[in-house]
């Protein structure tokens, strides 16, 4: 672990993009170090310069893939780029493969580039509790795109939109008719659809997949913002399609510019990232004073014993601690 | 959140066998452990980059090729050259076991000789990070 007898040098060698101090703040955070909070506060006032995008999709669509080639895109334009790749943590061992970094060994010695994998560890919604800071590390470390691949997502996982300027959701063809892509959840979230893997299907099936996103999509322009969503087809492997993809998101990050809607996304920030964090404070101050009251203990052996059920254990619970 | 021990696990070199360090991988999983999985033909460079952005506790190289001696002599002068010498290095794959000594002796960690049990890695694994010892 970092030496930290000197805080301030600390942070100054982050600042200066110092990947060694960057790597050993983030693993503070992650393992809720209490001196976390510290730096955090420290580096909070020189974050909120970095583009944040999040590519989100089902396991196997090729979000690692894709962000290698924007890594390839984004460095050709000589902007510096950090990621961080979340997988699953096993609800069985708490143990993980973090996998990510395999299909973006290509960047692995060029200097300006940052990956970062990490764990769930038990946190739904698509992200680990510590993404959120490890972003805020790679920002204040003076990444100007910071790419954040989710967990495999379903249709719910969508906390990346909380985060993220710009949402990127990869799909592959066939999955996704005309129905599936006006549900509610996810795919509300996307700012820029990327159909991936156009080459395993029939050039048809993958026409077909195009052309039922673009029109479901098309009719329902982000109301908020104002932003319409884009549609495009990649090769992750070959790379076709990659360039455009990653001028749709420089065309997004413009968008918001101009339209004044990342001061906004910023400050929506402020207020989302306070409040998660009184419910994480919150929630481990309270149940630490429960777990160590006497009336806690005599549940949890009422209902081992039968003696009590769940539920009344748990209104009981709250009810003593009301007094 | 607690502190998992969070391992990179890596194949230097040419040597095209990874069926290995992936099986050890799902294995340190099932431990409990967070393994970072970087793959076939790594340089040095690259897993010391691996390393240093993943702020991983140990690096767990798998080596069939015969190179061992020199690959972990080279990494470990890397890893003191880069502010990483508090990282464990550990090597697997096909270690002959008159150099388990010489290897002790420039600072790998631990060995695990081809035909050692999951058990023992996992115990040999946690026991570097037992503060008893």
């Amino acid at each position: 672990m970092p030496d930290l007898s000197d805080i301030s040098d600390f942070i100054k060698r982050i600042m200066a993009g110092d990947q060694n101090a960057g790597a050993r703040m983030i693993r503070l955070i992650e393992s809720d170090d209490p001196q976390a909070f510290e730096l955090l506060r420290a580096l909070y006032p020189h974050s909120g310069k970095g583009f944040i995008i999040g590519i989100t999709g089902s396991p196997g669509a090729g979000k690692s893939t894709i962000i290698n080639g924007l890594i390839t895109q984004f460095r050709k334009k000589d902007l510096k780029v950090g990621v961080i790749a979340v997988d699953p943590t096993s609800p069985f061992s708490g143990g993980a493969i973090l996998g990510d970094r395999l299909r973006m060994q290509t960047h692995a010695t060029d200097e300006k580039v940052f990956i970062r994998s990490m764990a769930s560890r038990g946190h739904s919604g698509g992200l680990s509790r510590a993404t959120r800071d490890a972003a805020l590390v790679l920002d204040a470390m003076g990444y100007h795109i910071i790419l954040i691949e989710t967990v495999g997502a379903g249709q719910a996982e969508f906390d990346i939109s909380f985060l993220a300027h710009s949402v990127g959701i990869v799909t592959v063809p066939g999955t996704c008719d005309g129905i599936q892509a006006v549900k509610a959840g996810i795919l509300e979230t996307g700012n820029i659809f990327i159909v991936n893997k156009g080459d395993l299907a029939d050039a048809a099936d993958a026409d077909i997949s195009l052309h039922q996103l673009t029109q479901m999509i098309a009719m329902g322009k982000d109301r908020r913002t104002g932003w319409k969503p884009k549609v495009l087809t990649t090769n992750g492997l070959t790379g076709d399609g990659l360039t455009e993809l990653a001028t749709a998101f420089l065309d997004h990050h413009e968008f918001m510019i101009t339209n004044h809607l990342f001061e906004e996304k910023r400050k929506e920030q402020e207020t989302l990232y306070f409040t998660s964090l009184l419910r994480d404070l919150t929630l481990k101050k309270l149940m630490a004073f429960m777990e160590n009251s006497p009336e806690y203990k005599e549940v949890l052996n009422k209902i081992g014993s039968g003696e009590m059920d769940p539920i009344t254990a748990a209104e009981l619970v709250v009810k003593q601690m009301r007094k | 959140m607690e502190n998992r021990i969070r391992v990179l696990i890596a194949k230097p070199g040419l040597d095209g066998h990874d069926k290995g360090a992936k099986i050890v991988a799902l294995a340190l999983r099932d431990a409990g452990f967070e393994v970072i999985y970087s793959g076939l033909h790594q340089t040095l460079e690259q897993i010391i980059a691996a390393a240093t952005q993943e702020a991983v506790d140990v690096i767990g190289l798998s080596i069939m090729s015969g190179a061992h001696l020199p690959i972990c002599r080279k990494l470990l002068s890397m890893m003191m050259e880069k502010n990483l010498a508090d990282i464990r290095l550990v090597v697997g794959g096909v270690i002959p076991f008159q150099d388990i000594p010489a290897l002790k002796q420039m600072g790998v960690s631990a060995i695990f000789p081809g035909g050692t049990s999951f058990e023992d890695i996992n115990t040999g694994m946690k026991a570097l990070f037992d503060p008893e010892r």
